[in-house]
């Protein structure tokens, strides 16, 4: 066996009302890829955090490679120094700054002690090549979609000199190249004899690329796995603690449509002034309509647009055949509900608790001064945690402190919770385990069966056939046709994302 | 037991916690100052009834705090919705306490044979053209603030400069008076015919303590204390569930200049006169710190309203105690700055895991039950 890189051994930590690792267990060796898996919540990340310093813990005794004695980082920087290079969930860059100086804040290279920008620029560019990346480095770092923030926050990891590699949910905003030019990235480094921890919920993602797994449930150590020697069920049944019922047995009732029931939006040549071009789009009540398309094809402005995120500059948008204002409020109230892409920037409030995050929208629907009483508000929060099952200490826990997954499902609560007419879903499993995953897509449809519309928007194709009837798709900031029943295949909407003979 | 345990640790985690130790220990400061210079821990706490009012140090510190507890409470709600201060309170303060002794009919303090027997408007005309004076100069900040996106100390700082000037303008550069005797009652003690007190406590008291029931009873059974701190914590998600936090920050700024009206009231009758530049006078850092003071973070969101209350009762506690020494008022500044500094450390967020280190590294064995690298 390869020599030991990282040795954790009886980690605990405890957060208030949560024991979020007890007593685990885990080892890294030089030249694999080793995975962490496990339920939302279950201490995945906490665990990276404490081999880093950003998170302290209890006790517990953390080896690492080229140190005789055993190790405490006290902060990222210090774990940085001995040679851990992290990139944690939420990326944490400065998005008003360039991507430039997003990599190379605080270690800028100087001549003459004044920062040399020529040189960054440079250096800046070649790093981004070597991820498969090419943008003006020069741009905000916030002009980007979320995908290519994420592979600049890859950038800056593994640019510093490292021995060890952490990517915490790296892929979740990657398309299929961007995975695959990732993960050619992270094998090549790992011939050079990096150890790379990497944290995922896509199942075929770690048997692609994985080595080891370890898996964690509940904050305990449930083993240590060669890949090889794994069969899919066993993983699953290791993260859950019970076995599961295959997502395939998942499947839409393709419900006829009478036609003299009215869209719930009718969409004619909205467009947005350098944005998506004019596209037409109707959702019938009941009904679940997906959006495919790669990275930056519009998706997103679409979704944006259609509930006035952000205005349209031209076009109409009929909402059960009624013209709105394009403000957010108006689309609330007459019905709409939108889970933006963005968790972090445009969904969690983080200082407040789970409870004002779940009913604020409804809240806001009602208007301020029709007050839900705190029974009304707790009730109606409990019902969605055991809905969708989100872990947390407590409903008065700030959501900042839950772990991602579960931030996700608040949001997604949230929302439930207006009992919109069009649900709007911009990537919405993103960082949700498979058990929860399956369990969203199976409310999507019931709630579509009970008559509620759902416009739903993921990278994964499988997804959007598991619960769309009908696909919309995107081609550079163009709405290129859709694709109905017997076209509602991968291969089918492959070729139409990618411009082949699908469709022209 | 375990319940008186768990009780005390509540306690201890209460966001008002801090504030209340902050309070106490000035007051314990001023206590054991008496001591030291005159041997007896002297009247601090003593409370008596005479010439048909209620007197002691403590009302007195009550009595003088209302102008900067009403302040408190507007620049609360600025900051926790735009993460922002509005430095301008104070002159809006001197303002609207000049347009209301304007209106009202008034001479100049040097002119001693001036006296009117009645206000020149009726008394609650003025009143509420002050009031509207704060209103204005708020929305004015607001609309700087929330429309044009202008930061929020540099929008008020316009005001902050302009607004003195614009009261002596007013004031034509005078200290002008009110001589009507009922002008003086919202600053000191409400009085009959002939000059007896017939409410045994100030009505500033009465003032601060409604503005501050008015504004928890409103925060507590509407939404808005809820929308006010999730847009000063993230605009943008705020947005997406339909709150609009131009509107909000633009009514937390009008909310504010109402309130330095309502100061600006209350100090122009303590003296029955106003004068521009001394009115309000940088009384909007008072408001900030007590804001800080309280536990609200100035960054936005979260806060609380009693926090607020108690930070500028502890900031006119630390007045008094420094007068009483004998500090002069152009001294006062130096000597306050340095119990705030000891104050804001002790509150800081960074200093308990900083002390727990420290703990940690002289105890070894109480912490990390593994060495620390080399
Ligand atoms: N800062 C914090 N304060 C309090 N509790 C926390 C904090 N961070 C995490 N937790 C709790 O610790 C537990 C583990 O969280 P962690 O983020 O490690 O989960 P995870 O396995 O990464 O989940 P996910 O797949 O959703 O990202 C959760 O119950 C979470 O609520
Ligand atoms: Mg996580």
């Amino acid at each position: 066996m390869a020599k030991p890189l990282v040795t954790m051994t009886g980690i605990n930590k405890h957060f208030p009302g949560v024991l979020a690792l007890d007593g685990v267990d885990f080892q890294l060796v030089a030249g694999e890829i080793h995975a962490l898996m496990g339920e939302n919540g279950a201490g995945k990340s906490t665990l990276v955090k404490v081999l880093t310093g950003a998170e302290a813990f209890e006790s517990g005794q953390i080896k690492l490679d080229g140190f005789d004695a055993p190790i405490i980082n006290h902060s990222p920087q210090e774990a940085q120094e001995r040679g851990l290079a992290t990139v944690y969930q939420e990326v944490n860059l400065a998005p008003n700054l360039s991507v430039a100086e997003n990599l190379f804040v605080a270690r800028q290279p100087r001549r003459l002690g004044l920062v040399n920008w020529r040189a960054i620029h440079r250096r800046a560019e070649a790093i981004l090549a070597g991820i498969g990346l090419d943008i003006d480095v020069d741009k905000p770092l916030e002009s980007y979609p979320i995908a290519v923030q994420q592979m600049v926050a890859i950038g800056r990891a593994i640019d510093v000199s490292a021995k060890v590699l952490i990517l915490d949910e790296p892929t979740s905003s990657l398309n299929d190249q961007e995975v695959a030019n990732l993960f050619a990235l992270m094998r090549r480094l790992r011939d050079q004899g990096l150890g790379i921890i990497f944290i995922s919920h896509f199942l075929e993602q770690v048997y692609e690329v994985c080595d080891r797994i370890t898996v964690l449930r509940n904050g305990r150590l449930v083993g240590q796995y060669d890949v090889a020697h794994l069969a899919r069920r066993e993983l699953v049944s290791a993260m859950l603690g019970r076995s599961f019922d295959d997502l395939a047995a998942l499947s839409r009732s393709d419900q006829d449509q009478s036609n003299d029931t009215t869209p719930v939006v009718r969409a004619r040549g909205l467009a947005v002034r350098g944005g998506v071009k004019p596209f037409d789009l109707d959702i019938m009540p009941g009904e679940v309509v997906g959006l495919a398309g790669l990275l930056g094809s519009g998706r997103t402005q679409v979704a944006r647009v259609i509930f006035a995120a952000d205005p349209a500059d031209q076009g109409t948008r009929l909402i059960n055949n009624r013209q709105l204002p394009d403000r957010p409020l108006d689309s609330v109230r007459a019905g709409l509900a939108f889970c933006p892409e963005s968790r972090k920037d445009e969904g969690v409030i983080g200082e407040l608790s789970v409870r004002e995050n779940i009913v604020v929208a409804q809240q806001s629907k009602l208007g301020a001064f029709h007050l839900m009483s705190h029974a009304e508000q707790v009730e109606l929060a409990q019902h969605y945690i055991d809905l969708l099952q989100i872990k947390c200490a407590s409903m008065e826990t700030p959501i900042k402190q839950l772990s991602g997954g579960n931030q996700q499902k608040v949001i997604l609560a949230r929302w439930l919770a207006t009992h919109p007419e069009l649900l709007i879903l911009d990537e919405p499993t993103r960082g949700i385990d498979i058990g929860t995953k399956a369990e969203i897509q199976r409310l999507c449809l019931e709630l579509a069966d009970q008559g509620m519309a759902v416009l739903f928007i993921s990278s994964e194709i499988d997804e959007m056939l598991r619960t769309c009837s009908r696909i919309g798709v995107m081609r550079d900031l163009e709405k290129v046709g859709e694709l109905t029943g017997d076209q509602l295949n991968s291969s089918a909407i492959m070729a139409a994302i990618a411009g082949g003979e699908a469709d022209d | 037991m375990t319940d008186q345990h768990s009780r005390w640790r509540r306690l201890i985690h209460s966001r008002l916690f801090f504030p209340l130790v902050c309070l106490a220990l000035v007051l314990a400061l001023n206590v054991v100052i008496t001591m030291v210079t005159t041997g007896s821990p002297g009247p601090f706490f003593d409370i008596n009834f005479s010439n048909g009012t209620i007197n002691g140090p403590l009302i007195t510190i009550l009595n003088r705090s209302s102008e900067l507890v009403i302040l408190a409470v507007g620049m609360t709600i600025v900051i926790a919705s735009s993460g922002g201060v509005d430095i301008s309170v104070g002159a809006v303060m001197a303002l609207s306490g000049a347009v209301s002794v304007w209106l009202l009919g008034y001479g100049t303090l040097a002119d001693n044979s001036y006296h009117v027997a009645s206000y020149v408007v009726p008394y609650g005309v003025g009143l509420l053209a002050a009031i509207a004076v704060g209103a204005i100069c708020g929305a004015w900040n607001g609309l700087l603030v929330a429309k044009l996106r202008i930061q929020a100390m540099v929008a008020t700082l316009i005001l902050f400069t302009g607004g003195r000037g614009l009261a002596k303008v007013v004031s034509e550069g005078q200290i002008t008076k009110v001589d009507v005797p009922s002008y003086k009652f919202i600053g000191n003690f409400i009085q009959d015919g002939s000059g007896h007190n017939v409410v045994p406590v100030s009505t500033a008291i009465f003032v601060a303590a409604a503005v501050v029931a008015l504004a928890g009873l409103l925060l507590r059974h509407s939404a808005l204390g809820m929308n006010i701190q999730a847009v000063g914590i993230n605009p943008k998600s705020s947005r997406l569930v339909g709150l609009n936090s131009g509107r909000v920050v633009f009514f937390a700024f009008v909310f504010c200049g109402v309130c330095a009206a309502l100061a600006g009231i209350i100090a122009t009758s303590r003296i029955g006169a106003v004068d521009s530049s001394n009115v309000g006078k940088l009384l909007e850092m008072d408001a900030i710190l007590a804001v800080a003071l309280g536990g609200n973070s100035l960054a936005g969101g979260r806060f609380s309203l009693a926090g607020s209350v108690i930070g500028a009762i502890t900031i006119q506690s630390l007045t008094t105690v420094l007068y009483s020494v004998n500090v002069s008022a152009d001294q006062l500044p130096f000597y306050k700055a340095i119990v705030v500094v000891l104050i804001v450390v002790l509150q800081s967020p960074e200093l308990r895991p900083m002390l727990q280190r420290l703990r940690r590294r002289f105890r070894p064995t109480a912490g990390l039950r593994q060495v620390v690298a080399p």
